[in-house]
């Protein structure tokens, strides 16, 4: 297995442009999702936290089961939604970039919004009267809190992230996985793998990992820098 | 525009239960401007609960809670309180006190102003871009009265605002809550410290399993106490006290 | 919000809109792993200018994408349901473009005894001595072929499902890698085994026969029924593949000096 991996990565890098094309797109994709997903999903999952309302038990509940929610299963609903055939056809969004991000946005919402959602239950719990001394009710004290404990919620963000760089499911079926256009670094791996082509499957794999490491390096040693400043 | 005020605030029969558990049982009480109040009783006698209910953070089971001020808003920005642990939020000291003034509708160019006013009435100026957590507990606490001190309260509610702190910082903080008492703020202050109640308090309200059991200006209280309850408990506080 | 949301997405679609056209085809994936694609679609993006988009995915999802909309020409290897879809008026203009031809692979040792020239005889025999038989079993070209082989053979192979006759439900590449790991027979198109680099003891053992033939067909997705297909640059590939310069660039494509697909649109 070991030839099979040094074969892999030594093809993996003769691939020069064609492999930066599909990293960079596969970041871009990921990133783009976890982004929109973020600015959806925190501020839903401070204001559950927050607010008390009528069935709110089952909308966390709801929200945590989502997060299993199988990835081929968005993809294909997200298909039948984007398709000619179905309502958002006429946005012409299925097959490109944009269907993808999208997909792996509704993919990693709930697990943004279900893991904010406790991390900012908790952190409610200690500054709950004195905001609310404070005169902060609602959104605004659920946004101050989000601010306050923003540290933490950046385990939040990788996680989504992780999900989103890892799978395969979706992104395959809104995308098409057309070479040169909405081909990222899973479905290439899927596609090399089908065909046979282990050694090279196993190379994109790990530059797969090597790339996810090294943005998880990173949101750690700004989460360190941050907290020494902050406290 | 001098303000109607905020007080007196009248508390009526109020009652407020956790499940089976009545933590504050018929509770009748004026709070009038002037002299500072200290809520005396014993842990569990149900002071946190009784402030909280005068502040707003909790609503009574029944009985009723009047302002003299009508406008409920207005009655939330013209009080503070101070608990006995401070929270503050990850950002400097001043940072603080500024969210504070924010959140009571203070206009963006008064804001710094105030803050360090505030800051320096605690003597806490120095200290203002330190981050608010790696403060001590002391400081901590100093830094939550400057932010209700920035906000020029009429009522000042304080939670045993000292039980977690050093006699050193404990004498800082009285020093405090003696000059807003001078500066005409209404002292509201639940303690289970005698010496802290003598030093700080012009009037007594001793509490007991939820109920006001007696009522008296401090001098009285603390020589001589008209129940035996409040008797018992200041001997137990002191056993060497003759009588 | 709802601004905000539309203008990421729009960005994330930025490197799509705003370039060159391109039309959409719904291709296979045994088309696709053969490496044609690759050879093919530069040389017509250079002439035209047009890129071309290929979705590869299983012969049926591939016509399917086309009676939705999903995709602006179809490239597949079934003429059957090709015609007869083309009856239904989803499609129209089709012309036949090239064929290649299935192969039978085995292990070395062939213990059936199956090879030859005859495929009947070698599914006859694979059945009788029950080894085990890869099949598709995914409603594909290959996997409608390998079904009428079996039939031609006189043989049921659903006697011996989930014994010797194993449905793998993937794609040709898979089951190759499932014949390879089980040293089991399958059928396979030409172009995907010589691409495959996963043979451990597979080798070709039946090839040539004429009931191996595999024809491929493009057409367009009938505007009528889908307006906003892209009529224009979708009939120029069509019509570019089945021209004398797209028919010389099928032959001209080659795995290890072996040729893959052979041109045959009608002159």
């Amino acid at each position: 297995m070991l030839a099979a991996i040094t074969e892999g990565l030594s093809r993996v890098f003769q691939l020069d442009a064609e492999l930066w094309r599909i990293v960079l797109l596969s970041l871009e994709v990921s990133l783009s999702a976890v982004l929109l997903a973020t600015l959806l999903g925190l501020p839903l999952g401070a204001l559950v936290a927050v607010k008390r309302f009528p069935g709110r038990k089952a909308v966390i509940v709801v929200l945590n089961a989502l997060m299993g929610l199988p990835p081929v299963v968005v993809g294909l609903l997200v298909y039948l939604m984007l398709s000619r055939a179905g309502p958002l056809g006429s946005l012409g969004l299925l097959f490109t970039p944009g269907a993808m991000v999208l997909a792996q946005t509704v993919l990693i919402l709930p697990i943004i919004a279900a893991l904010a959602r406790q991390a900012l239950e908790d952190a409610w719990r200690e500054y709950e009267e004195q905001l609310r001394s404070l005169g902060a009710e609602g959104m605004k004290a659920a946004l101050t809190l989000v601010w306050d404990i923003r540290f933490s919620l950046v385990t939040t963000v990788l996680a989504g992230l992780g999900r989103a760089s890892a799978e395969v499911g979706a992104v395959m079926i809104v995308g098409g996985n057309i070479d040169g256009v909405t081909r990222v670094m899973t479905t290439a791996i899927a596609l090399e793998t089908s065909k046979g082509d282990l050694p090279l499957a196993l190379g994109l794999g790990f530059v797969l990992i090597a790339i996810v490491l090294a943005l998880n390096t990173a949101a750690q040693l700004v989460k360190d820098a941050a907290q020494r400043r902050f406290g | 525009m001098r303000a109607a005020p905020i007080l007196p605030l009248q508390l009526k029969e109020v009652v407020f239960s956790a499940g089976e558990q009545r933590i504050i049982d018929r509770v009748t009480l004026d709070i009038a401007a002037g002299p500072s109040t200290i809520i005396l009783g014993a842990n569990g006698a149900g002071k946190s609960v009784l402030m909280r209910l005068m502040h707003g953070l909790l609503e009574p089971t029944s009985g009723s809670l009047a302002w003299s001020e009508r406008d409920l808003q207005r009655v939330r920005r013209r009080q503070a309180m101070v608990f006995q642990r401070p929270i503050m939020l990850r950002r400097s000291a001043l940072a603080n006190v500024l969210f504070a003034l924010e959140l009571a509708g203070v206009a963006p160019d008064k804001r710094e102003a105030e803050a360090f006013a505030a800051l320096d009435e605690v003597g806490l100026r120095p200290l203002a871009q330190r981050p608010a957590r790696v403060l001590s507990g002391g400081e901590q606490q100093r830094l939550a009265l400057a932010r209700a001190w920035a906000l020029h309260p009429e009522v000042l509610f304080l939670d045993e605002p000292t039980a977690s702190l050093d006699p050193g910082a404990t004498r800082e903080i009285e020093t405090v809550i003696k000059a807003f008492d001078a500066a005409g703020t209404k002292i509201v202050m639940a303690t289970h410290n005698l010496g802290q109640a003598r030093r700080l308090g012009d009037e007594v309200v001793y509490l007991q399993a939820g109920r006001v059991v007696e009522r008296s200006p401090a001098d009285r209280f603390f020589t001589k106490p008209a129940t035996a309850e409040a008797a018992a408990f200041i001997k137990g506080e002191v056993p060497w006290v003759g009588f | 919000m709802g601004r905000v949301l539309t203008l990421v997405l729009l960005l994330a679609c930025a490197p799509v809109y705003g370039q060159q056209r391109f039309i959409t085809v719904a291709s296979t994936t045994s088309t696709e792993q053969s490496g044609l694609f690759k050879h093919l679609l530069p040389i017509f993006e250079k002439q035209t200018g047009i890129q071309v988009r290929v979705v590869a995915v299983g012969t049926g999802q591939a016509l399917d994408m086309g009676k939705r909309g999903d995709a602006d020409v179809a490239f597949v290897h079934d003429k059957a349901a090709e015609e007869k879809l083309l009856a239904e008026g989803w499609y129209v203009s089709r012309h036949d473009v090239m064929y290649n031809d299935f192969v039978l692979v085995g292990p070395k040792s062939d213990p059936a005894g199956a090879r030859g020239a005859d495929t009947a005889i070698a599914l006859k025999r694979i059945a009788e001595k029950k080894t085990p038989f890869a099949s598709r079993g995914d409603k594909s070209g290959t996997h409608a072929a390998e079904l009428r082989l079996w039939q031609i053979a006189g043989v049921d192979p659903a006697q011996g499902k989930g014994k010797w006759y194993r449905e793998t439900g993937s794609g040709m590449g898979p089951t190759l890698n499932t014949a390879s790991a089980m040293n089991a027979y399958a059928l396979t198109d030409r172009g995907t085994w010589l691409s495959f680099r996963n043979r451990g003891e597979l080798t070709v053992l039946v090839e040539g026969d004429k009931r191996l033939f595999n024809q491929y067909g493009v057409m367009l997705v009938n505007p009528a029924r889908h307006p906003h297909v892209k009529q224009a640059e979708g009939m120029a590939f069509i019509d570019w593949l089945i021209s004398a310069e797209g028919q010389k660039a099928i032959a001209d494509y080659k795995i290890n000096g072996e040729q893959l697909f052979f041109p045959d649109a009608a002159k």
